[in-house]
């Protein structure tokens, strides 16, 4: 399979791969994914708790390129944006960016299922209820 | 200087050799005639180039010139050898036996016989990828007419107990068929002494030209036969219409006059070039060799690199032109099912890069090899969620996964 030259480029060099201290009240943990399916996300963020504000991410894939470019991505995205502009990151926009041929878009929901995770883990860590999360 | 991607996929298709490419050219160009023209010199001159190479490739595999059907190439020898003998020796029974590691060519061939209304025993094998030689022996019915089983096999590279399962066949008086497609040109084959009744290989996996193949059927002792499953003019003994393909054959007869003469020497050298490569592979944590150590093609290593994803890998192998045990190419995975008969989970199956060397690799490409998997396996590792968990004492299987 070909791929784009951007998922060539994340592939190539990750933005972000590493672990955040999950012990932490500001990190969120988003495991997605499973192995027999050949993909696991595992995303992170740090949140500025004034400011409501990603000020890290931090992601490591079990996946193929495509997988591991799009979760690379999201964390490039993430830094920065509030809570709520992280909750509006619509996996078709990772399709775009990325330009996912179709039977890669499964790895864009998946990251998205892992923003959408790890945001959920920070809430329930602050006394938040749970989002509900959509299951692809 | 190296040239990249080195190729490293032998078991897939070889090479054309030089010295093959040379004894063909004459018979693409000043001798094209038809092999079957029997009235002129222009098919006489074919026939010879053709008769010649049924005796390059008897002195291979020890059997008698009259004994070589040429086919289209081993999917076509497969499908020759199980239909053929399924309409043949339909009055004497209706049973075949074969594993369930064979190529596509025999499990689907088998597959359309059941639907003919044959009866087919699939063995399982063990994590080696070896057969039971009493689950065979319990297996054997009166009905059974044959049993086909492959000499070497095309993804771990593991050897049969051929002669063992030969005897147990005739034994029960089915026919012993085998599918020599990786073995043939590799290691030593011999008709008579390892009881094989049918056998098909082709030339493109011993540095022969594609498109050219054969069936070996015995012509005593016994005495076999197949239908023919291509109509027309009576060509191979009235085994397998259609002209002969006389660039090729000449092309697959050469192809096995230099494996007979070269095939110890090349894989003494390849042995030790695999040995090595999998010795170096395997100084990396939860790395497997999969398919037997001991009975094994001398060129030919498959292994799993666990917690790195097979797409993945083989995205970061780029230099190299290998096979993975993984057939990504939606998102529901397919993992090898060979490599699931020995036992493995899909996640390891997935993980899998089957090397195969030939005669024309060499160690500097080897120690090229080495490197770049290493480094590559060393990158998604560091990358992989899964990898930090194992290393922290996580059991994997005990987390609830979200299956998408």
């Amino acid at each position: 399979m070909a791929y784009s030259d951007k998922v060539i480029d994340h592939y190539s060099n990750p933005r972000n791969v590493g672990t955040l201290d999950k012990s932490k009240k500001n990190v969120g943990t988003g495991l997605v994914g499973a192995p027999e399916c050949g993909d696991v996300m595992r995303l992170q963020i740090e949140v500025d708790e004034a400011t409501n504000t990603i000020t890290d991410a931090k992601f490591k894939t079990f996946g193929c390129g495509s997988a591991i470019a799009s979760s690379s991505l999201a964390t490039e995205w993430l830094k920065g944006k509030s809570i709520d502009e992280a909750l509006a990151i619509d996996n078709m926009e990772i399709v775009e960016e990325l330009a996912l041929p179709p039977v890669k878009i499964h790895c864009s929901v998946l990251a998205e299922d892992a923003i959408k995770s790890a945001i959920s883990d920070y809430r329930v860590k602050n006394g938040l209820p749970a989002l509900e999360l959509s299951h692809h | 200087m190296l040239k990249l991607p080195i190729y490293l996929d032998n078991n897939a298709t070889t090479p054309l050799d030089p010295r093959v490419l040379e004894a063909m050219m004459p018979y693409l160009t000043d001798v094209f005639g038809n092999a079957a023209s029997r009235n002129h010199p222009f098919g006489w001159a074919a026939e010879e180039g053709v008769d010649y190479a049924r005796e390059q490739i008897s002195k291979l595999i020890n059997c008698d010139s009259k004994e070589i059907i040429f086919t289209s190439g081993a999917t076509e020898s497969d499908n020759l050898g199980i239909k053929g003998v399924f309409e043949m020796y339909s009055q004497k029974g209706n049973h075949v036996i074969t594993t369930t590691t064979e190529h596509k060519a025999i499990l689907d061939t088998c597959k359309h016989i059941e639907k003919l209304g044959g009866k087919v025993t699939y063995l399982p094998v063990d994590e080696q990828g070896l057969i039971s030689l009493t689950d065979l022996e319990a297996a054997m019915t009166p009905e059974t007419i044959l049993v086909t089983i492959m000499y070497g096999n095309n993804e771990t590279g593991t050897i049969n107990p051929i002669r063992e399962i030969a005897k147990i066949a005739h034994a029960h008086g089915a026919l012993f068929m085998t599918d020599g497609t990786q073995a043939v040109g590799k290691i030593p084959v011999d008709v008579i002494a390892d009881g094989i009744d049918i056998m098909a290989f082709t030339a493109h996996k011993m540095y022969g030209p594609k498109g050219v193949g054969a069936l070996y059927v015995r012509r005593k002792n016994p005495r076999v036969k197949v239908t023919a499953q291509m109509d027309g003019g009576g060509h191979e003994r009235g085994m397998r219409s259609g002209t002969l393909n006389v660039p090729g054959i000449v092309g697959l007869g050469k192809a096995c006059e230099l494996a007979r003469l070269e095939m110890a020497a090349d894989a003494a050298r390849l042995s030790v070039m695999r040995d090595r490569l999998e010795k170096e592979l395997m100084t990396m944590e939860e790395t497997y060799v999969n398919g037997s150590v001991e009975h094994r093609l001398p060129h030919v290593t498959n292994i799993s690199f666990k917690y790195v994803e097979g797409e993945g890998l083989m995205m970061g192998v780029k230099d190299l032109a290998v096979s993975s045990g993984s057939a990504c190419t939606s998102a529901s995975l397919e993992p090898s099912y060979v490599l699931k008969a020995l036992g493995l989970s899909d996640d390891l199956a997935h993980s899998s890069l089957r090397f195969g060397l030939s005669r024309f690799t060499t160690d500097e490409q080897i120690d090229y090899a080495i490197g770049h998997v290493k480094e590559a396996v060393t990158k998604l590792r560091e990358m992989s969620p899964l990898w930090e968990m194992f290393q922290e004492g996580i059991d994997l299987s005990k987390i609830e996964w979200a299956e998408h």
